[in-house]
């Protein structure tokens, strides 16, 4: 693991007494598709958003190139900055453009030039299938749209890592088939991604990591064909054995 | 001396029409100059009592943001709290009398305007901070952006939007509360509409001129008001960029085309 970007080391979060995250530990090197997959309350968007001081984890490590920003007073902004997150409720600034949105963050955060900035959104917009709608308002696009805009104005960071927090989850079928395959051609391309999801047969292709995770802890882990094809544990078994022939 | 109502009136605005109109511009300049500054207050103070604090934060950036927090709470309760007219008295002839400030009355009175709406504006936008959804503040950390720069360009835009009625309500109150400041000797409408009712003795039609003045001064403060709110909306519909030269785009689907187009 010489080249890992991210290890994480004995995490912990709790909320008061709720313990959500025990001792989770596992690492993403650059090129990753590591999936996390597992039932509702079982911490996975809880941890993802660890990873990103989004929530404050309780204790633990998390390392990043070596430096361990639980310890390091590092700019979190900055972290942030390289460490690019995809959310389930999309979260487009709504009073800003479709272009706009994706120009922004490199305007004020990585202080580039409008025209770079403008030229940069757009290679993006177009990767995703949205540079058509650059002049729209965000409450004027459909979902699936609403997630590809999202997932351009990660990447116009150019981050290191793209965390996605259940991209698909709050999309109509269809919708989720769009958002997928411009995830898939991603991860063709060797963006480094950490994907919470639900949708067993994406993670199953597309990642070459796997993580289960249930009541807070790391069930099992491995590459896709071992954890779907030949679960080691009974729990991940039941798990998987609810989507039919995962 | 005219005999009908109708004949008084018109012989005041004769005589003193240029007065009413400079006491009306007085009072809309307090009333636009103090609301305005009231809502840069209102939103500094906003932006600082949402500044987020957490345990990781040094000792020293929490005891600083405890005591500001203190005397921006302490400002806005008092200011609430009092008579704008007692402030007045008190600020203008209290800081010559006790301080030996001799404040222009012209200062006093847009700083005491200015003050006082300020000191709602910041309850109106700590409002229209906690009515944007916190999904827009995570979206703005989470590409990089710190506290100010998630409050300037994501947060503050939106809460303006939201809070735009509420800025109307305060330029029409401080269009009509500028009155209080003839207390301090401003002479905008409604010190004028007193002496021109004095000098001639006619308090009915004097008065029924400065009230048609200051409703239409308010009137049409809230329409334009109203038109910028539906501006600011933005328009309902969007044009599709495919004639965009730097996307060289002509649609959403190309799939012969997404290879070459990079290598032109």
């Amino acid at each position: 693991m010489g080249d890992s970007i991210l290890e994480i080391r004995h995490l912990s979060k709790a909320f008061g007494k709720h313990v959500v995250l025990r001792d989770i530990d596992f690492s993403v090197s650059k090129g990753d598709v590591t999936c996390i997959i597992g039932a509702s309350g079982s911490g996975k968007s809880t941890l993802l958003r660890c990873i990103n001081f989004l929530e404050e984890p309780t204790s633990g490590e998390i390392i990043y190139h070596g430096l361990n920003m639980m310890e390091s007073r590092m700019n979190e902004a900055a972290y942030r900055a390289k460490v690019g997150m995809v959310f389930q409720s999309f979260n487009l600034f709504n009073n800003m453009t479709v272009l706009k949105n994706c120009m922004v963050g490199q305007e004020i955060v990585l202080k580039k030039d409008k025209e770079t900035a403008r030229k940069n959104a757009m290679y993006y917009l177009e990767k995703v299938g949205m540079a058509p709608y650059i002049n729209a308002k965000p409450r004027q696009l459909s979902g699936g749209q609403k997630q590809r805009v999202a997932i351009a104005r990660a990447l116009a960071m150019e981050p290191e890592v793209l965390l996605f927090d259940e991209p698909t989850s709050a999309l109509d079928p269809q919708m989720v088939g769009e958002v997928l395959s411009v995830m898939r051609k991603l991860a063709n391309e060797g963006l480094t991604m950490m994907i919470v999801t639900h949708e067993m047969a994406f993670a199953r292709d597309v990642s070459n990591h796997v993580v289960y995770m249930a009541g807070g802890v790391i069930v099992e882990e491995g590459d896709p064909q071992q954890v779907f094809g030949n679960p080691k544990s009974e729990q991940t078994k039941e798990f998987l054995g609810r989507f039919v022939n995962g | 001396m005219p005999e009908t109502f109708f004949g008084k009136i018109l012989m005041l605005l004769e005589e003193y029409g240029t007065s009413f109109v400079r006491g009306a511009g007085v009072t809309m300049l307090i009333a636009l100059v103090g609301t305005f500054i009231g809502c840069i207050i209102g939103f500094a103070v906003g932006i600082v009592q949402t500044i987020p604090v957490s345990k990781k934060d040094n000792i020293v950036k929490r005891i600083v943001l405890k005591v500001v927090n203190f005397i921006l709470a302490a400002y806005v309760e008092i200011f609430r709290g009092t008579p704008m007219m007692a402030q007045a008295m008190f600020i203008y002839f209290g800081s010559a009398a006790v301080f030996n400030i001799n404040m222009s009355m012209w200062f006093a009175a847009f700083f005491i305007v200015s003050i006082n709406t300020g000191a709602y504006m910041a309850e109106t936008v700590r409002g229209g901070i906690l009515s944007i959804d916190p999904g827009q503040t995570e979206g703005a950390k989470a590409i990089g952006m710190n506290h100010v720069q998630t409050m300037v360009h994501v947060i503050m835009p939106q809460a303006l939007r939201n809070i735009m009625p509420q800025i109307g309500n305060n330029l029409i109150i401080n269009i009509k509360d500028t009155c209080v400041l003839s207390i301090i000797g401003t002479v905008e409408l409604f010190y004028t509409t007193k002496g021109v009712a004095g000098a001639k003795y006619l308090y009915f039609e004097a008065f029924a001129i400065a009230m048609v003045i200051y409703f239409i001064l308010t009137f049409t403060c809230s329409r334009i008001l109203r038109f910028w709110e539906s501006k600011l909306d933005g328009p309902d519909n969007y044009d599709l960029a495919t004639t965009d030269t730097l996307a060289h785009t002509s649609g959403m689907y190309s799939y012969s085309k997404t290879d070459s187009k990079e290598d032109e």
